[in-house]
């Protein structure tokens, strides 16, 4: 089917070489680097209303991570030759970093895991009997010290490494800013804005997804949902939305004032083909009413049932992952609905459902890491210690 | 096909010449049939014979490309032959031709059906121009190119001779470099998933031969031509025409230049 085009565009412009698949990338790792950061607001900084998430946080992040390289290699050409980016890295491109920061992050997250679970791993080995017993114990990496002193231990590395696990979370998710913001050819990404954009836009990504994933945990589990935690999270949701909205919006109006040749483009894209993903989504439904609905959480915290309160995160947290999720489609997707001859634009975009990198393909990428969360909820609980340590914390 | 040489030369001798109009006949047909090869099937550079890469140096040429806007009549003819010689995939363009009509008040109307391959049609609308003109486009084979700086694996690469390649053995695939070209020069082969854009014809440039597009050209718009031969005509055209590259501000120091580039023309 040709696409609807408008104007002049360079013969090669009418393509979307960069699909779908590129638009739940930055997505997924924006989720990973974003609930990391959650986690170390307890283990560094030691914020107590964040106890209760910290080990969710983490296991969120891990299960993501594992999947933030299946929508590349999907994408690619030539999945087969991905190792390459690696063994055979061309340093001039911002590109060749990727596995760099992707391994390292990855051991990082790992290490962190094992420290923090690692009480739990060897209370299990001794309870369980069998296959998982075996499991376990191999988890244990043989070492079973569970005294007082090994545990303060464990806190102290766990601390390092969170502390570590940030300029990095910081660096994979900047990085893919950075791959958009550094490319001079197109007006629409090329922003030294972009990285700090997209790791605004992550960091909100990250707690609002925790703040789901906190609610439906406890009301599965039938634990009790800790209000200081829901207080807390929304607080910095909030301040963490206006930045990363203030920021988004900022960028379209430096264009806009300076008059720049590229702003008669890019206004064109805003109110036109993107009107609906940009406007309506990304800046009102995901941006405005989350920002109201957190304003009335924040402010009125006191005086407000734990219900309603819940219930307005839950709301709020669930539109601004809608926003994060446009504010990609509108970066990626939005780039390359002009072309570059600056002169003629396609009219719209839609990814196949059936397609190998369509909708169908993403709504499983995206779903993978939810089922690994259950696994790994089964294996080694995120919301409670088996002492029942996490939710001492309530109030 | 062996017979094609007899075409370019004179009649066999002891051949009979009745009349003149005879002659102008034959001479005529074989003219035809010669261009009308040429419009079909470019001679390839493996039925010549000597014709080899052996003993090419890169280090000994330095490529540059030249197009002059005022000679170009929008034929289309090198979209068709780059299709052919390069087997370049439907609906991609490793060069293509675009129409700039700059209507009266000063607003340019551009337009490039398919590419400029089948020539243009006839205006539709009537407007008042001022100016007309043809530009072809093509790789800029850009000297600080953003495409190989971007390439996490080292696919795309530049030549010592000038010229900006894509590995197809080693691409990944990964669109980055046709995110990166701000002249929309590269796309997605869709049946080899890799990289793909106008090579200057290499295969035939360490061959001796220029580019099918410089090749077919019927109005020499299009030239090649190698700083490190003293004697190429392309230092006379430097050193005398005004020659500029497309969107300079972006420094990639294209290897590629015009000859009467309009502002319009980006």
């Amino acid at each position: 089917m040709f696409p609807e085009l408008t104007g002049f565009l360079f013969p090669n412009d009418i393509h979307i070489h960069w699909s779908l698949m590129i638009v739940m990338y930055p997505y997924i790792t924006g989720l990973v680097a974003g609930s990391f950061l959650v986690s170390s607001f307890y283990h560094v900084f030691g914020r107590q209303e964040f106890k209760p998430l910290a080990r969710l946080a983490l296991a969120t992040s891990l299960c993501f991570l594992t999947v933030a390289t299946f929508p590349l290699l999907n994408h690619l050409g030539h999945p087969e030759r991905g190792v390459n980016i690696v063994i055979t890295p061309n340093f001039s491109s911002a590109m060749a970093g990727f596995g760099i920061l992707y391994a390292t992050y990855f051991i990082i997250v790992l290490l962190e895991i094992w420290f923090v679970f690692r009480v739990d791993i060897i209370r299990r080995a001794a309870e369980s009997r069998g296959i998982p017993r075996f499991l376990y114990s191999v988890a244990a990496l043989g070492v079973y010290d569970t005294s007082e002193e090994a545990v303060q231990i464990d806190e102290r590395i766990t601390r390092v490494l969170a502390a570590i696990g940030i300029p990095m979370a910081c660096l994979l998710h900047g990085y893919v800013g950075f791959l958009f913001g550094a490319l001079k050819s197109n007006p629409w990404w090329s922003t030294p804005l972009m990285p700090i954009i997209f790791l605004f836009s992550a960091m909100v990504s990250g707690m609002a997804l925790l703040m789901v994933l906190y609610q439906i945990g406890a009301k599965v589990k039938g634990l009790p949902i800790n209000r200081d935690s829901i207080s807390a999270l929304a607080r910095w949701l909030w301040l963490f939305m206006i930045v990363s909205l203030t920021l988004e919006v900022l960028e379209i109006m430096t264009l806009a004032y300076e008059r720049a040749e590229e702003w008669e483009v890019i206004g064109y894209l805003l109110t036109h083909q993107l009107s609906i993903s940009f406007i309506s989504i990304q800046m009102v439904v995901g941006g405005l009413i989350p920002f109201i609905l957190l304003m009335l959480l924040v402010l009125m915290d006191r005086y407000l049932d734990d219900r309603v309160r819940n219930t307005l995160a839950f709301v709020s947290s669930s539109l601004l992952l809608l926003q994060v999720l446009s504010m990609r489609w509108n970066v990626v997707i939005g780039g390359q609905l002009f072309s570059k001859s600056m002169r003629g634009f396609r009219e719209t975009y839609v990814p196949g459902m059936f397609e190998k990198e369509g909708v169908l393909a993403a709504v499983i990428i995206l779903a993978i890491p939810f089922i690994l969360l259950t696994v790994f909820e089964r294996i080694l609980p995120t919301m409670r210690g088996d002492g029942g340590g996490e939710v001492a914390a309530r109030s | 096909m062996k017979d094609r040489s007899k075409e370019h030369g004179a009649p066999p001798q002891g051949a009979a010449i009745e009349s003149r109009r005879d002659f102008l006949r034959k001479s005529g047909a074989a003219v035809g049939s010669a261009l009308s090869f040429g419009a079909i099937g470019l001679i390839l550079p493996d039925e010549l014979e000597g014709v080899t890469t052996t003993d090419y140096d890169w280090t000994k040429h330095r490529w540059i490309y030249l197009i002059d806007t005022y000679k170009c009549i929008g034929c289309g003819s090198c979209v068709r032959a780059c299709r052919a010689e390069n087997e370049v995939p439907e609906e991609m363009f490793r060069t293509w031709i675009e129409r700039y009509q700059i209507l009266a008040g000063g607003e340019a109307h551009v337009d490039s059906p398919h590419g400029g391959e089948f020539g243009f049609p006839p205006v539709a609308e009537e407007h008042h121009k001022t100016k007309s003109y043809f530009v072809p486009k093509m790789c800029n084979h850009c000297e600080q190119t953003p495409c190989t700086q971007v390439c996490p694996v080292g696919a795309s690469y530049s030549t010592r001779d000038g010229a900006v390649l894509v590995d197809p053995q080693r691409c990944i695939g990964c669109g980055y470099c046709v995110q990166a070209c701000p002249y929309g020069s590269r796309f997605i082969n869709p049946r080899t998933h890799t990289a793909d854009k106008c090579t200057w014809c290499y295969h035939r440039l360490t061959k001796g031969l220029k580019t099918a597009c410089v090749e077919i050209c019927p109005v020499n718009a299009r030239i090649i031509g190698d700083m490190k031969d003293p004697d190429d005509p392309v230092h006379e055209i430097l050193a005398t025409k005004r020659v500029q590259a497309l969107q300079p501000q972006l420094l990639t120091k294209p290897q590629c230049l015009y000859i009467g580039l309009d502002t319009e023309v980006r």
